[in-house]
Order: structure tokens, then C-alpha cells, then sequence
């Protein structure tokens, strides 16, 4: 393996760890959000805020985390990406800015206020959408060059592509599909039978829109991209183990084992991004940049990859801790006190 | 405007908005330390109650922090793509190393906040705060760092365009980062102390007699003046540094035009259209006295230095602003602490009390001015003497838009904290929550 596999890889790591983190928080907004106009509010409101409470800082670390790496490692993409992106990253990063203070606000200042429980659900749905212009754009087709030499994003392409609008739809629902499945869990731990039904419901809702939007995207990506197609195709026997993934953990939540059914959730997702990681190989950015001329200096990539592995030693047994205090604790979960 | 006018002005928005949130961010967890200790030390609730309120406030100013932090790391590739692109081989150690720090104080914290009656053994619950008053350290230490590579680079060969030789530690380690460092971490406490000083002092100005704001105010002094004293002996030092390794920068800042011994230290004054310096207070042999620890030693003047690499001469201004209440706090809370263990009772006028009211957002002031000094004293480089900040911005034509958007987040997060931050104190005061507290504990002692 050399030192710009193990490079992508450990960013791979953070952004999936990203991508379950952030679902679960968005989801857990949108669904506090909605079940205020529904009037399910109270039922929900205890198992959300518990969770959430300790843990939503941390979310936020996880991409900054993703966005750093890249540009230690891969300092190409801080131009490629930087010079594109700038409309629909300030976007995710206002949005962002919104949610986390109106988060703030909402729990630890006014309590209970509503147009920031509001605005934070309505956020915490818009951002997937901006962040996945990242990814749409990184899949290639997006990028022209100016008459001044330089780069920019083709929005008249992006708007009006099936493919770009099928990968937020994507994104919106496995967000709202892993949240749900992760809260479930949640409330069973809580032995809160009424945002347990509500959750399991829900998990049923978005599983099938999930699915097929994936089945959808690998099937545009014939047109879109011919040669990620082919790298797809070859490997089948991944996505096709995320999909059985998916149907046992469907079948998990019939038979109330909610926590291995987050977990097949979890494999699922794991299976699908990686799989999607792998077939891009070895592109960041088709068709102008690759893993291997957007690399850092060999010395840099060392420096990294020591102070990651130092960072880890000592993150892995805070985050256990966090877990073991708040998520997976059951007199805390249970102490119906908000 | 060009998009690199606006790329400035985007990124001095959103850092001078970031800095407010990520001083008090630093200087909080030490000021909780403290008053955390103090409670369990002398079984003072007044001290515990103290540390409590302090973390509540400190939650919704770190939630900014986080939020103008994210902005700000986005921003560094979105308006500075090409910068990025070349540093990035160069400083990512320590852009990385500050996420990790950050990373870990953001867990602890998170800890610290949910569990305050969750330990059997207080002492457990107050040791949760080492690791908040390190991470914030450390990140701030880490990213100055990065700040202090731009400012003096090494660690690097560049040989046509192609960089060899990297050594991150060196670039870490670089001449620039010792001061830099030391006066962001002990400007970031005295502020924080004043700060919060403001705070009792407000109330104690109202006609609050509580010995809990009369508690607070005395600490949060002694503190402040220990820092003071410290910042400008750290800023003393990086005086030192700036005419040893940026003399363009001191001289600006000076309006030190001719290279001489003997030079004065110039304070206020205006400068006129043909650089003559006006109105101005000039303490002869001063600056040499600074410069050298002797007062005939040569300082390097801005009519020896090209002229298209001097920074803009008004960070005078600047400078000015951060010296002047730089000392004036140093005094002021001197003199308090002076007259509290004399027992002069003129530190309990209403007069002397606003002043006090006025050194926490005096401090601030001092902190946005200091950072827009030495930030506008290296232009026009963005990466000092190896690449030029037009060279490193976006050509996108966007930024002039993308700024009004953020100006108008930044108003929204600010005003959104304040209002936040008064209701939530004002609506349960202390002498409520004292009331509740011992309430709860009689309940349990029975």
C-alpha cells in the first residue's frame, strides 16, 4: 500500500465518520422541526435533546477534521476545489454557522424557543444538499476553464443535471433513514415507547427511498461517467453486500433488535461508501486531478500520519468515554428530566 | 473592487468576528479552573456557583467560536486557493495537530458540562477540566503557529518554484512563534479576566451588594493584573523580534522613517500627505532603548527598505490603541488591588466602578487592534518575503457577494449571542439560584 492509499484512506475514514455523525444530528433536528408542526413535539423532545446535547460540538470537528486532512495531504485540491466551491461551501458554511448557534441559543439560552428549533431543523436538511455538491463535482463535468486560464464551476450543468439533483435527493433521505434508525435505538434504551414507535415508523419511511436513489445513482452514472461506471460494475460483490446489509437490518428492526439494526445500517453505508471510494480510484477530482499528483511531500505525509496516529491514541479513549457516559449509559438516557 | 480587495476584507470580517469567540474561548477555561478550585478548596459555593455560571455563558460563546472557526478554516482554501495550495506541503502539521486539540477539548468540555452531579467524587468531576484548559492551549498554540510561518517562513528550499527540504517542525518552530504565541495565550487570559471583571463590576455599579459579585470582581482583578504584567513583558519581546526579523512592520508602526541610533519612541501624532509626522509624542532614545536594551542602538527606518513591501503606515493607529490600553489596564488593576488591601475606599465609587465596566471591552478593543496591526503590517505579503497576497487569492468573481452574506451572518450571530447571553443571566440571577441550591441541599440533608 503505498503512502497516498493510506492517505485517502484515513480521510475516507473521517468523512464516513462524518457522514454517519452529521445524519444523525441533521436527522435528529428535522424530525424535532417536523414533529413541532405535527404536535408530536413532547414525544420526541427528551430522547433528541439527550442525545444531542454532549455530543454536537464534536459532530462539527469531524468535518473540519475531513477538510484539513485533505489539504495536509492533497494540496491540490485546496485550488481545484477552493476556486469551484466558493458559492456552495460559504453556503454550507452559513448554514452551518445558523445551526450550530441557533442550536446554542435554543438549549442553553431561551429554551424551547421555537423559530430556533425551526431554523435548526430546516438547516440541518439544506446542508447535506450543499456539501454534496462537493462530492457531484468532485464525479467530474462540472468544471470549465475561464478565458483567463483559470477554473470555474458550470452552474447551468449542475443545475440541470439529473444526476447532480438524484445525489441530493440521496443524501436527504439516507440522512433522514440513519437518523431515524440511530434514534429508535436510542429510545429503546430510553424505554420510550412512544418515540420508539415514532422512530421505527420513520425508519420504514426512508429505508425505501434510500435504496432507491442508490439503485438510481449507479444506473445515471452510465452516462455520466462511463469509466466510474465500469469501476462500479467490478465492484458488485460490495454493493451487493450493503444491499443485503439492508435488507437484515430491516428485518432487525421487525424483530425490535433496534441496536444490531443501526449496526447492519451502519455496514450498509460502510459497504456502499467505500465501495463508491474504491471505484473512483484514483481520481479526487475527474479528470484533472489524481491521489498521486495532488499529493503532499513525502516528509509532510509522515509528519501526518504520525500526528494522526499520537491524535487517535488519545481520541479513542475520550470518545469511549463519551460513550460510555452518554450514549451507551442507560441511567442517563433514562433520567426523563427535560 | 478586485476579488482579491474583497478576499481581505471576507477574511479580516470573519477572523476579527472569530477572535472576539476564540479569546474568550482560551481565557474562560482557566478563569472556571480557578473558581472551581476555589469552591472545593475553602467549601465556598459562592466560588463553585461562580465556575457554574461562567461554563453556562461559556457554552454559547464556544458554539460561535465553533461555528466562525469552521468559516474561517473553509475560507483559508475558498479565498485563498493558490496560498493553500503551495502552504499546505508546509504547514499542514500544525492545521492538523490544532483540529486534534480542538477535537479534545470539544469532548471534555462536552464531559464537564453534563456531569456536574453525576461523580461520587467532586474532585473527578473538576479534573475533567485539565483536558479543556490544554486543548484550548494547544489550539491556540497550533494555529499561531501557523500564523507565525506566514509571518517569518522556514523549514523550506525553493528552488525554481519547487519546494525541497521540508521540515514541518522547523516550520512550526519558526522564529516568529515563542512571542507570537505566548502574548495571544496571556493577552487571551487578562482579557477573559477583564471580561469577566466587567461583569461584577456592572452589577456591583448597579447597587448589587452580593458578596458573590464582590468575590468574583476581586479574583478576576488579581488574575487580570498578573496577565497584564505578563503581556507586556511578552510584548516587549516581540518588539524585540519584529525589529530583529520584520523591521519594515516596527517601522511602520513607529513611522520610522530614517535609520538611526538614538531613536525616539513615537506615540500618537498624525501623518501628514509628504510623511512628516505631526502632533505627536516623541520619547527621545525610547525605541533604541526597546530595540537594543540600549539607547544608542541603530533601528532599521522605512527609507531604507523598498518601498513597494512597506505595510500600510496607518497600523500606527492600531498599535497606538493596543499599547495605550494595554498599559492602562495594567494600571487600573494595580491600582485596584493596591487599594483593596489598603482598604482606600474610592474603588467602591460608582465612578471607579464604570471604569471597571469599561476594561472587559477595553481589552477586546486591544485584541482587535493588536491582531489588525500585525496582521496589515505584513502587507503585502500574505506569505512573508515568498509570495505576494494578490498572488494567492481567488479569481472568483463571487467574493463581493459572498461577503455581504457573511456580513450579515456575523451581525445575526453577534447580536444573536448577546441577546442569548443577557436574557439567560438575567432571568435567573444569583441570589435565585443560591436560594435554589441551598434548597436542594437541606432536601437531601434531610
Amino acid at each position: 500500500m503505498t503512502i497516498e492509499v493510506i492517505g485517502i484512506s484515513v480521510l475516507w475514514m473521517f468523512l464516513f465518520g462524518y457522514v454517519i455523525v452529521a445524519s444523525i444530528d441533521f436527522g435528529a433536528g428535522f424530525f424535532n422541526a417536523s414533529t413541532i408542526i405535527t404536535r408530536k413535539n413532547h414525544i420526541v423532545n427528551s430522547v433528541i435533546q439527550r442525545y444531542l446535547s454532549p455530543v454536537w460540538e464534536i459532530t462539527n470537528v469531524f468535518l473540519v477534521f475531513f477538510f484539513i486532512g485533505m489539504i495536509g495531504f492533497f494540496p491540490k485540491t485546496a485550488y481545484y476545489f477552493g476556486t469551484v466551491l466558493l458559492i456552495p461551501i460559504s453556503i454550507s458554511i452559513i448554514l452551518l454557522a445558523l445551526r450550530g448557534s441557533y442550536y446554542a441559543f435554543g438549549t442553553y439560552g431561551t429554551k424551547g424557543h421555537i423559530g430556533y428549533t425551526l431554523m435548526y431543523g430546516v438547516t440541518g436538511v439544506l446542508i447535506p444538499a450543499s456539501l454534496s455538491t462537493a462530492l457531484i463535482v468532485s464525479q467530474g463535468g462540472f468544471i470549465r476553464d475561464t478565458q483567463a486560464g483559470g477554473i470555474e464551476l458550470d452552474y447551468l450543468a449542475l443545475f440541470t443535471s439529473p444526476f447532480a439533483w438524484s445525489i441530493v435527493a440521496l443524501s436527504l433521505v439516507s440522512v433522514l433513514f440513519i437518523s431515524a434508525s440511530f434514534l429508535a435505538y436510542y429510545s429503546s434504551v430510553a424505554k420510550d415507547k412512544e418515540a420508539l414507535k415514532l422512530f421505527q415508523r420513520y425508519t420504514w419511511i426512508w429505508s425505501f427511498p434510500t435504496i432507491v436513489t442508490a439503485i438510481g445513482i449507479i444506473i445515471e452514472m452510465k452516462w455520466h461517467n462511463p469509466s466510474h461506471f465500469e469501476g462500479l460494475i467490478s465492484l458488485w460483490w460490495l454493493f451487493a453486500l450493503s444491499f443485503v446489509c439492508f435488507i437484515a437490518s430491516l428485518w432487525l428492526l421487525k424483530k425490535r433488535e433496534f441496536g444490531w439494526s443501526f449496526i447492519f445500517v451502519v455496514f450498509q453505508f460502510a459497504l456502499a461508501f467505500y465501495g463508491y471510494g474504491l471505484s473512483r480510484y484514483p481520481y479526487l477530482l475527474y479528470p484533472n486531478l489524481t491521489i498521486y499528483d495532488g499529493f503532499t511531500n513525502e516528509t509532510m505525509a509522515y509528519a501526518l500520519i504520525t500526528a494522526f496516529i499520537f491524535g487517535f491514541v488519545l481520541l479513542i479513549p475520550s470518545l469511549y468515554l463519551v460513550f460510555k457516559l452518554f450514549i451507551m449509559n442507560k441511567p442517563y438516557i433514562q433520567k426523563r428530566k427535560s | 473592487m478586485e476579488s482579491v480587495e474583497f478576499s481581505r476584507y471576507l477574511t479580516m470580517l470573519t477572523l476579527s468576528v472569530h477572535v472576539i469567540f476564540a479569546t474568550v474561548g482560551v481565557g474562560v477555561p482557566i478563569m472556571i479552573t480557578i473558581a472551581h478550585w476555589l469552591g472545593l478548596k475553602r467549601q465556598d459555593e459562592h466560588y463553585l456557583l461562580l465556575a457554574k455560571r461562567w461554563a453556562r455563558g461559556y457554552v454559547i460563546s464556544v458554539a460561535v467560536g465553533v461555528v466562525t472557526g469552521t468559516a474561517i478554516a473553509l475560507q483559508l482554501a475558498l479565498l485563498w486557493p493558490r496560498f493553500m495550495e503551495f502552504a499546505g506541503q508546509l504547514v499542514a502539521l500544525p492545521l492538523f495537530m490544532e483540529t486534534f486539540a480542538f477535537f479534545f477539548e470539544a469532548i471534555f468540555l462536552g464531559i464537564y458540562l453534563y456531569t456536574w452531579d453525576r461523580f461520587k467524587n467532586p474532585k473527578l468531576h473538576f479534573y475533567l477540566l485539565a483536558p479543556v484548559v490544554l486543548g484550548s492551549a494547544m489550539s491556540a498554540l497550533f494555529i499561531t503557529s501557523v500564523n507565525a510561518f506566514m509571518n517569518a517562513p522556514q523549514g523550506f528550499t525553493l528552488v525554481d518554484g519547487q519546494l525541497t527540504n521540508i521540515q514541518p517542525l522547523l516550520s512550526m518552530f519558526n522564529p516568529a512563534m515563542p512571542t507570537k504565541v505566548a502574548h495571544v495565550l496571556s493577552s487571551a487570559y487578562m482579557t477573559t479576566a477583564f471580561l469577566l471583571a466587567s461583569i461584577a463590576a456592572f452589577h456591583l455599579w448597579k447597587g448589587n451588594r452580593h458578596p458573590y459579585h464582590r468575590k468574583a470582581l476581586a479574583l478576576t482583578m488579581k488574575v487580570a493584573l498578573i496577565f497584564s504584567i505578563a503581556t507586556a513583558l511578552i510584548g516587549d519581546l516581540s518588539g524585540k523580534y519584529l525589529a530583529e526579523y520584520q523591521p519594515e512592520k516596527l517601522a511602520a508602526a513607529e513611522w520610522h522613517f530614517e535609520t538611526e541610533g538614538e531613536a525616539p519612541l513615537v506615540l500618537y501624532g498624525v501623518l501628514t500627505e509628504t510623511n512628516e509626522v505631526k502632533y505627536a509624542i516623541k520619547i527621545p532614545y525610547a525605541l533604541s532603548f526597546l530595540v537594543h536594551s540600549n539607547p544608542t542602538g541603530v533601528v532599521t527606518g522605512l527609507n531604507d527598505i523598498p518601498e513597494e513591501v512597506h505595510p500600510p503606515y496607518f497600523i500606527h493607529y492600531f498599535f497606538d490603541i493596543m499599547v495605550t490600553i494595554g498599559i492602562g489596564l495594567t494600571f487600573l488593576s494595580l491600582l485596584y488591588w493596591v487599594a483593596l488591601s489598603r482598604n482606600w475606599s474610592f474603588i467602591k465609587t460608582r465612578a471607579f466602578r464604570l471604569l471597571l465596566v469599561a476594561s472587559g471591552p477595553l481589552a477586546m478593543v486591544a485584541i482587535e487592534a493588536g491582531w489588525w496591526f500585525t496582521e496589515m503590517g505584513r502587507q503585502p505579503w500574505i506569505m512573508n518575503g515568498f509570495m505576494r497576497t494578490a498572488d494567492g487569492a481567488t479569481d472568483s468573481p463571487y467574493v463581493g457577494f459572498m461577503f455581504i452574506a457573511f456580513a450579515v451572518l456575523y451581525i445575526i450571530l453577534v447580536s444573536g449571542t448577546a441577546v442569548v447571553l443577557t436574557r439567560m443571566f438575567k432571568k435567573n440571577p444569583v441570589e435565585r439560584e443560591l436560594e435554589k441550591d441551598s434548597i436542594e441541599q437541606r432536601s437531601v440533608a434531610k
